[in-house]
């Protein structure tokens, strides 16, 4: 109780100091807004430049040669009888018969992807039973990584000028063309630029994932919930809160250096295998999942847990049947951001032996398997300047899988929030 | 329930994986050298289509970090051959002994020139191996037989012949091969042509080698992260700057970068090979013996990775960046890997 009395409050006697309140509050207004604004930028700048080089990554140039079978062309397709590599040289002489020389030859035959032979071994098998006369494949064969940048962003990197020339005259004959690169997708990884492809990071992704997710989820929710709603408040279970708190904080490869000793030295499973990679990612996000989980949980009016005992349910029952489905959308969230940080990581899956060049799709989880951001770090390190490229087109894949992630969250989420 | 099942799927396969460790393995494994990776790599995605075996599986691990991993053992969660850019130790051989592999195939697979290269719209420079380790050691003799700082700040203070343009040079750090080799053959190289430095090696040999590998800290020598491409982009952008990186980098951007010459002699492809460009290495790999026989493909491995057809002089390799053996060298080393002749140390 102060005393008044002398002094009258008058609020229109001090505009200034109000005026001064006023701006300070749309000053903070405004930075606010910049911020948001100045992330914002940068995101699009970001994404922005990624995509710019990126999708030059899903086309492909292509040369089109006309391919002399001789008469004898073997039906089999078994490469190490048919000379596909021998097929190509010949046709490629043939379509610039005034090249000699070796050396000149050898720059000729290096317009064409190595996978230009195995074109061909299909196109073999595809066409028609072999006859008596000569027969004339055309095709459209994948050109090298060098033709395929100096077609695409005119860049001639170490071509010549010869073969510029070259590559300028298949152009003005429509011999060349820009199609739908759609060996980026179904490929796996190669050292040939025009040939690398995601499909293996990519599996190996999902593989990983999906042993991450069966592991962390489970042990994640119910280790949330017997700690929040069953444990006995004392001393372990506040030594095991603190524990789970640092774990979350622990630097990701000592998650790699602990699978390395424990999973593949102890346990003898296999190197490279995206269950290993799997379970060591599962380790480091449950301690993100568990935090998550039990903020939510916490976050369940009380109420609802006294009404329910109330009534004469069981705590299994009450926590199951009212207290989990009003708390599973923060657990779901807590998952799915446990679950992007595994997406992202490189470091422990070097520990464990993810960081390789891995050519075969991955068929189960016992498979060696390389995982997307390893595709990008592998890419982003290769001289080849067309894995540039490559490597940004790689990173879209990666956001892409990121946001496909979170949608299943969100839908997850709303279906849940309905049903309670 | 959908996560119940998962949990059994996955305890299975566990049970199953862990049931039996000694599952004969399909594939050859590689770890090793990211120096050697884009070659071995290359050499295994050939191998992998031209025959039945599977692609074996190469490891980016660094050369020490690989010859770790192979001498551990020689299950078959042990990798069967590692890459090197540099010589096994006498130390990892025996470490190798004591855990029972005894003998190793040593194939050299050619050599990596590191370059000094600068954008090409500047102008190319040509410098000693004294000069450049005067540009950028820690500490440089001041004249009167002791050291100082490095007081240099344009590369015209070190020499007067060359461009008066500040030291500024991008290279990798402590961790990469790449940078172990630049301090062996370019710095130490070019410290050891003082002679009281190189009386200096036979008398206090940790004096000698902290003065001549330690490399300044004052800004001049930027450390720029392992990622070459990052580099060749930098300077691409600023004509000033040198960068320090491995032959194939240079090779793969010869239209936006020069390699200056070191010693009076060229970054090219036949001066590397031929031995004259001072700052090169050679390249290997390590195979377990025991290993052939055991592993599916490994024999045809070598053969692959010994054709002409792959490190020939028009090989496959060498559109890589890999600079190629003279003939003879190379008829010698296919022979140790067809043969597999263990190494021996003398």
């Amino acid at each position: 109780m102060t005393d008044t009395s002398g002094r009258t409050l008058d609020f229109t006697a001090r505009p200034a100091a109000l005026r001064r309140r006023h701006a300070a509050e749309a000053r903070f207004r405004m930075a606010g807004r910049l911020a948001i604004l100045l992330a914002f930028g940068f995101l699009v700048l970001m994404l922005g430049a990624i995509a710019h080089t990126g999708t030059g990554a899903l086309k492909q140039t292509q040369i089109r040669l006309q391919v002399a079978l001789p008469a004898d062309a073997p039906a089999s397709t078994d490469p190490a009888k048919a000379d596909f590599g021998g097929l190509l040289k010949q046709a490629l002489r043939a379509r610039f018969p005034e090249v000699s020389g070796r050396k000149d030859k050898r720059r000729l035959y290096r317009l064409l992807s190595i996978g230009a032979e195995e074109r061909l071994r299909e196109a073999m098998l595809e066409a028609p039973a072999p006859g008596a006369q000569e027969r004339v494949l055309t095709l459209w064969l994948p050109a090298s990584d060098e033709v395929d940048l100096l077609v695409k962003h005119d860049q001639p990197g170490r071509l010549g000028e010869q073969e510029q020339r070259w590559v300028a005259q298949l152009r003005e004959s429509g011999e060349i063309r820009v199609a739908f690169n759609r060996g980026f997708f179904l490929n796996g990884d190669s050292r040939e630029p025009e040939l690398a492809g995601i499909a293996s990071a990519l599996a190996g992704t999902a593989w990983t994932l999906a042993v991450c997710f069966a592991l962390s989820f489970p042990i994640g929710i119910l280790g949330a919930i017997y700690l929040e709603e069953f444990a006995r408040k004392g001393r372990w279970s506040s030594f095991i809160e603190v524990n789970i708190n640092n774990l979350a904080a622990v630097p990701s490869i000592v998650f790699g250096l602990l699978g390395l000793a424990v999973f593949l030295n102890l346990f003898g499973l296999p190197r490279s295998s995206p269950l290993v990679g799997g379970m060591v990612l599962a380790l480091m996000t449950l301690p993100t999942i568990i935090i998550a989980s039990r903020a939510a949980l916490r976050a369940v009016p009380p109420a609802i847990r006294e009404a329910a005992l109330g009534i004469g349910a069981t705590r299994v029952q009450t926590v199951f049947h009212h207290v989990v489905p009003l708390a599973l959308p923060g657990m779901l969230t807590g998952t799915i951001v446990g679950m992007a940080r595994a997406l992202g990581e490189t470091a422990p899956l070097l520990m464990i032996g993810m960081v390789a060049f891995i050519v075969d799709i991955p068929g189960s989880i016992l498979e060696p398997a390389t995982a997307l951001p390893v595709q990008i770090f592998l890419w982003a390190d290769s001289p080849e300047r067309a894995f540039l490229e490559k490597t940004s087109a790689a990173i879209i894949v990666l956001i892409t899988f990121l946001v496909f992630m979170n949608l299943i969250a969100i839908l997850m989420r709303m279906k849940f929030r309905k049903r309670f | 329930m959908s996560a119940k099942h998962h949990v059994f799927v996955i305890a299975l396969a566990l049970g199953a994986a862990a049931a039996q460790p000694a599952a004969a393995r399909e594939q050859i494994r590689i770890v090793g050298s990211s120096t050697v990776f884009p070659f071995a790599t290359a050499v295994a995605e050939r191998f992998g289509k031209a025959t039945d075996f599977k692609t074996p599986i190469v490891e980016s691990t660094g050369s020490g970090g690989g010859l770790k991993l192979f001498c551990a053992g020689s299950s078959d969660n042990d990798p069967d051959i590692t890459n090197a850019s540099r010589r096994i130790k006498p130390s990892e051989v025996e470490k190798c002994a004591a855990n029972g592999i005894d003998e190793i195939v040593e194939v050299k697979i050619g050599y990596d020139g590191i370059v000094l290269a600068n954008s090409a719209d500047a102008p190319q420079m040509s410098i000693s191996l004294r000069d450049l380790w005067l540009a950028l050691a820690k500490n440089v003799p001041d004249g009167e037989g002791k050291t100082r700082p490095n007081p240099y700040r344009t590369w015209a203070d070190v020499n007067p012949d060359l461009p008066d343009v500040r030291i500024e040079v991008m290279g990798p750090p402590p961790t990469s091969g790449t940078r172990d080799a630049f301090v062996e053959l370019a710095m130490e190289g070019g410290c050891k042509t003082f002679d009281w430095i190189k009386a200096m090696k036979k008398q206090d040999k940790k004096a000698y080698k902290a003065l001549c590998h330690t490399i300044r800290e004052d800004g001049a020598y930027v450390e720029a992260g392992e990622n070459d491409n990052l580099i060749v982009q930098k300077l691409a952008a600023n004509p000033d700057a040198f960068g320090v990186f491995g032959f194939s980098f240079l090779d793969q951007n010869s239209d936006t970068i020069q390699g200056s010459l070191i010693g009076g002699v060229a970054p090219e492809f036949e001066l590397i090979a031929d031995g004259s460009y001072p700052v090169s290495r050679s390249l290997y790999f390590y195979v377990k013996k025991s290993r052939v026989g055991e592993v599916p493909g490994i024999e045809e491995y070598l053969a692959e990775f010994t054709s002409e057809r792959a490190w020939g002089d028009d090989g496959y390799l060498a559109d890589k960046g890999l600079i190629p053996m003279t003939p003879q060298e190379r008829a010698q080393w296919a022979r140790t890997a067809a043969e597999l002749v263990p190494l021996k140390l003398e």
